[in-house]
């Protein structure tokens, strides 16, 4: 005997507004894979020499990659702030009998994350 | 985890492949937004100079700290995607063929770790 499922139409995602949000927090990860192929290609062109470094920033500067990219750094920017908000619900830091609260556990991660950044543009600009 | 029916052992992959999605999702939050605002956007538009010279930007890749960290933040991430990926796609109804899925989508980024790792030694 089979149990008997109910069955699921494959847009179900758009029947509301917490499913939607969902899936598109699950598919920022194709963004942030498919920026990170570009990525390997620049590195893969400064491997090759200077002239395929500077034809590739030249692809890069096409509108249709740059619109690429600044898609791509909306869903980074989205996958960052659903991740940190999802951490307190994971990491569970006690003192004593009390639960750290939420937002101190999500805020301490947002300033590293923006002292993170700071300091990856001082490695690569500040040269 | 259960047992799954494919695996009369019980034994589980489950926690290794959910280890690299928990890492490269880390650091996926940490760096990707500002290495896309660099390299996809201030790079190309010209924004940033000097600092983007073939010359510079290769001594600055080259370095074995820094190719270790560029290793981390493109492999990791790709198997942050493998996992949530998989289960889109089933999420999607995508019902049949769960296992082609899982080894299309872990299988590819393992060569895309392994191309990470050749062209690093290639700098």
């Amino acid at each position: 005997m089979r149990p008997y499922r109910r069955p699921v139409a494959p847009t179900w995602w758009l029947s509301n507004r917490a499913y939607f949000l969902f899936i598109v927090r699950e598919l920022t990860s194709v963004f942030i894979a498919a920026y990170l192929v570009l990525f390997l290609l620049l590195l893969h062109n400064i491997a090759v020499g200077r002239e395929a470094y500077e034809a590739y920033l030249r692809f890069l500067a096409t509108p249709g990659l740059l619109v690429f990219h600044v898609l791509a750094l909306a869903a980074a920017l989205f996958h960052t702030v659903t991740w940190f908000n999802l951490l307190p619900n994971i990491m569970v830091v006690r003192y004593g009998e009390n639960r750290a609260p939420a937002i101190i556990i999500a805020g301490v991660n947002y300033v590293a994350w923006i002292a993170v950044s700071i300091f990856i543009a001082w490695i690569v600009l500040s040269r | 985890m259960a047992k799954s029916k494919s695996n009369p052992k019980g034994r589980s992959s489950e926690p290794f492949w959910w280890f690299l999605f928990g890492a490269g999702g880390t650091i996926a939050a940490f760096l990707v937004p500002f290495h896309i605002l660099l390299t996809g956007i201030a790079a190309p538009a010209g924004w940033v100079g000097e600092s983007f010279e073939y010359n510079q930007v290769l001594a600055l890749v080259s370095h074995p700290v820094t190719r270790l960290y560029l290793f981390a933040l493109i492999s990791l991430p790709l198997f942050h995607w493998a996992h949530r990926f998989r289960f889109t796609l089933i999420d999607l109804g995508l019902k049949g063929g769960r296992r082609a899925v899982a080894i299309a989508c872990y299988g590819s980024a393992i060569v895309g770790a392994i191309l990470t790792a050749v062209v690093l030694l290639k700098l």
